[in-house]
């Protein structure tokens, strides 16, 4: 295949991930340093509730098993679930199956929530432009990842990602990027990757922030949690976001 | 024995004419903003009535606080870690803003720019929320003084059982009114269901903080909290609570409801306790049996070995020193007319109340009997079931032994002090029957009626050693201690509210102090009684005004004071018209 190496091909599939990457770490970094106050899910469920219950729970969890199957997916190479005697086609249905019912469980998730965001005044007042950009790249990387694999294994010739997408974002990840891998993926898949570049990218300044606040921690923790007063509280300090000095 | 301090409250109800000031000042001062237009830090309820939230003291639906669980342990009643975390994408339980009310606001620029006409223009409320027009139909008092509890009053949780016996008939009815800020419990449940462990209970004097930079918004505090005294703000995302005024009290400032309560009828003082017993006395089986247990956690302040203990444990001489003086304990443990706000949740609150007399008074009193003998009063906290039977509900998970003897006490106390207001011969028969000598009664009825400021609120500054630099001191010079370079000069004192509290607080005492160094004359706080302080050299000859000797020693910042007096963070020298 010629070209493999032009200039849009490296821009696309090798500079736009790593760019992608980049700013998903450092945008963390300053916005855990700079914006403790502003990390949050800032949760709307005050608002409504009735259509929260079914959106959230369906959006999170699917979305938390399409995640795990995207780890399966692009970190395991073909040749290691090969040499555990799982042949292409039993990997396929099941991730197929498995697959598609978690993304259809997100995708409806995230259809209650956009349709609850329009419709209930007090939840739509709430919504902010970068909740609104958030949903956008959410739900066009999410359509463009299920569609595809819907389509493709609809139409009888489902692709082998992990013959394409898999290695060359192993290949980025190992700093040993090589665009080509990618080009025989179909149109579909490649629009998914570059979508979720800009998610990745737009993540650290959204309130998507709150996934790494995951409270595992809550697991172990005693129950009540003693703190000396804190010699921080005081107004010496700039006055922080939210808390604006009455004078 | 584990000893910590623990800063409480105590209000007597008897006292609360519903006034709302409590309520008004802390909202101004913590809650004015947006996002937390509903939140109510201090509210005051009547009762019977629905409460703020409505209804939410009605556990089995809320799901708040503590339970014991099969075995007798004690375990959050909305369910455990792996449950909380399983429903955190949508809370189960989480009140809702129209379980508070929706919040408003009016357009009064209509009053100005409407265009000439006929009829007054009106201010339409708008919603604080959606920014429409709205209708409204509720807020954090809308049942104030009974209204429309004709229509609504039976749906108080706490009517529950006794509702046949309780009558919303004009003629029959009987209230009260009840504040409530956070409990600052000694177990609470809002810190032990939050997933981030945003909120924490200061191991110094127990003041539960939500720790803004922490909280992630997961809205389990909310749910977790019986009182519904954790709120979310729907702006920022994070949960919010009282903070018990905690910049006011590093510096031995009362809270702002405090401060500003009308009736005078709230207390605030330190308690001693022993941490390592406040489980198991949450855990207590029979839930009639938590009054006692919660006050058998707290320890004698005037035990040599509490003291010493307390000592070994980093408490301050000084916070020793004013847990003896203070009014909280006395009222709790030494007169036990205080009782803990449903207790049953097994938070083990640190806000307690002194149940009111008032609508026992009232009925003998309409009924043209002699409202201050003992003899009626006793006679009727036994008839009058209804206020017994439901104040119960509240203070003593419904036993009503805790609530009907404290009646009995404030009924005794009542005639006892009849006796000696008329200048008739105390009867100490009075006393004895309340299980008090009369001197005892004496003091509790100087405490609950007479008590001055100082008396009301003994709250000792926080340490400078234990931080470094407090809210109301931080622009402190650190070179102004006593004679030093920053003595006097520009900037170099306690901000303005401090000096101002201060100034107060001592006018309150009036007395005419005499060795304190060269002090800041202050005009605009000098009230016209007396000398300004400063003006003039001292006068010399000792004070012979009453209160003095107390004064001097219930001056929180005086113990303190000597101790570090070269790091001049309490400053008392050089700031301002104090002393
Ligand atoms: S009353 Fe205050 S300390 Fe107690 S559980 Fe509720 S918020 Fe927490
Ligand atoms: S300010 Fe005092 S008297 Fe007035 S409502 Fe509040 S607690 Fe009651």
């Amino acid at each position: 295949m010629s070209g493999n190496d032009s200039a849009v091909n490296v821009l696309l599939w090798v500079a736009v991930p790593y760019a992608a990457i980049a700013v998903f770490v450092v945008g963390h970094y300053w916005r855990y340093r700079f914006d403790k106050f502003g990390w949050t899910t800032r949760s709307s469920q005050v608002y409504e509730r009735r259509l929260l219950r079914w959106g959230s729970p369906l959006f999170h969890f699917g979305i938390l098993a399409v995640f795990f199957g995207h780890v399966v997916g692009l970190l395991v190479p073909e040749s290691w679930t090969a040499a555990l005697g799982v042949s292409e086609g039993m990997y396929h249905a099941v991730a197929f199956s498995v697959g598609t019912l978690a993304g259809l469980a997100a995708v409806a998730g995230v259809a209650i929530l956009v349709y609850r965001r329009r419709t209930v005044g007090s939840v739509f007042s709430a919504t902010t432009r970068n909740d609104k950009a958030m949903y956008v790249l959410l739900a066009v990387t999410l359509l463009l990842g299920l569609g595809t694999t819907l389509y493709g294994t609809l139409s009888g010739h489902p692709h082998d990602y992990r013959q394409t997408v898999s290695p060359w974002l192993r290949s980025v990840l190992l700093l040993r990027p090589h665009a080509g891998l990618i080009l025989g993926a179909p149109l579909g898949f490649r629009l998914h990757v570059l979508a979720a570049c800009a998610l990745f990218a737009y993540w650290p300044f959204s309130r998507l922030v709150h996934v790494f606040s995951a409270p595992v921690g809550y697991l172990t923790r005693p129950y009540i949690v003693y703190r000396s007063r804190d010699p921080r509280l005081s107004s010496s300090r700039a006055a922080r976001r939210g808390w604006e000095k009455a004078s | 024995m584990r000893v910590m301090a623990q800063m409480a409250m105590v209000m007597n109800l008897d006292k609360c004419i519903g006034c709302h000031t409590c309520s008004v000042t802390c909202k101004q001062a913590w809650t004015n903003r947006t996002g937390v237009e509903y939140a109510w830090f201090n509210n005051v309820e009547t009762r019977p009535g629905q409460g703020y939230p409505r209804r939410y003291e009605d556990q089995e639906a809320w799901r708040g606080g503590w339970t014991l669980n099969k075995r007798g342990r004690l375990a959050l009643k909305g369910g455990g870690r792996v449950r909380k975390l399983l429903s955190i994408f949508s809370n189960p339980k989480l009140p809702l803003l129209e379980d508070y009310y929706e919040p408003w606001t009016y357009d009064y620029e209509t009053l100005t720019s409407a265009p000439a006409q006929e009829h007054t223009p009106v201010a339409r409320p708008k919603s604080a929320i959606t920014g429409r027009d709205m209708k409204i139909t509720w807020s954090a008092n809308w049942d104030d003084n009974l209204g429309g509890s004709a229509d609504h009053g039976e749906r108080d949780v706490m009517l529950k059982g006794v509702e046949e016996k309780v009558k919303f008939e004009f003629e029959q009815t009987f209230m009260f009114y009840l504040p409530r800020i956070c409990e600052h419990c000694l177990n609470p449940s809002c810190a032990a269901s939050c997933p981030s462990g945003a909120i924490y209970k200061r191991s110094e004097d127990g003041i539960v903080l939500v720790d803004q930079d922490r909280c992630r918004g997961w809205r389990m505090c909310v749910s977790g909290c019986p009182y519904k005294k954790v709120y979310f703000n729907h702006r920022t995302g994070k949960a919010e609570k009282c903070t018990f005024c905690f910049p006011r009290i590093e510096v031995g400032m009362p809270t702002v409801c405090a401060e500003t309560c009308v009736g005078r009828l709230r207390y605030i003082g330190l308690v001693l306790y022993d941490a390592d017993r406040v489980l198991e006395a949450a855990a207590t089986a029979d839930e009639k049996d938590l009054y006692e247990a919660q006050r058998s956690v707290f320890l004698d302040p005037h035990d040599p070995a509490v003291a010493e203990a307390a000592q070994a444990a980093g408490i301050p001489r000084d916070w020793v020193l004013a847990a003896q003086r203070s009014p909280v304990y006395a009222l709790i443990n030494k007169y036990k007319v205080a009782l803990p706000l449903h207790p049953e949740y097994r938070t083990m609150p640190m806000v307690w109340y002194i149940p009111p007399l008032s609508p026992v008074v009232d009925v003998v009193r309409e009924s043209g009997f002699d409202a201050e003998d003992r003899g009626n009063l006793f006679a009727a906290i036994d008839a009058l079931r209804i206020p017994v039977e439901y104040l119960a509900g509240f203070f003593s998970a419904g036993d009503p032994e805790p609530v009907r003897r404290v009646l009995q006490t404030l009924a005794s106390m009542r005639s006892y002090m009849r006796e000696i207001n008329l200048g008739r011969e105390a009867d100490e028969s009075i006393a004895a029957a309340a299980g008090m000598s009369g001197e005892q009664m004496y003091d509790m009825y100087r405490l609950l009626a007479l008590a001055k400021y100082n008396e009301r609120y003994v709250i000792p500054s926080a340490h400078a050693e234990q931080a470094h630099s407090l809210e109301e001191l931080a622009t402190q010079c650190s070179l102004e201690y006593e004679g030093g370079p920053g003595m006097g000069g520009s900037g170099a004192q306690a901000p303005p509210a401090v000096r101002d509290q201060r100034a107060l607080r001592e006018r309150q005492g009036a007395s005419a102090d005499s060795d304190a160094a060269p002090a800041r004359v202050n005009l605009f706080a000098w009230d016209g009684r007396g000398r300004p302080q400063g003006m003039f050299p001292h006068r010399r000859e000792p004070s012979a005004q009453e209160g003095s000797a107390h004064e001097s020693s219930a001056h929180p910042g005086s113990a303190q004071g000597a101790g570090v007096g070269g790091a001049g963070v309490e400053g008392d020298g050089g700031a301002g018209g104090a002393r």
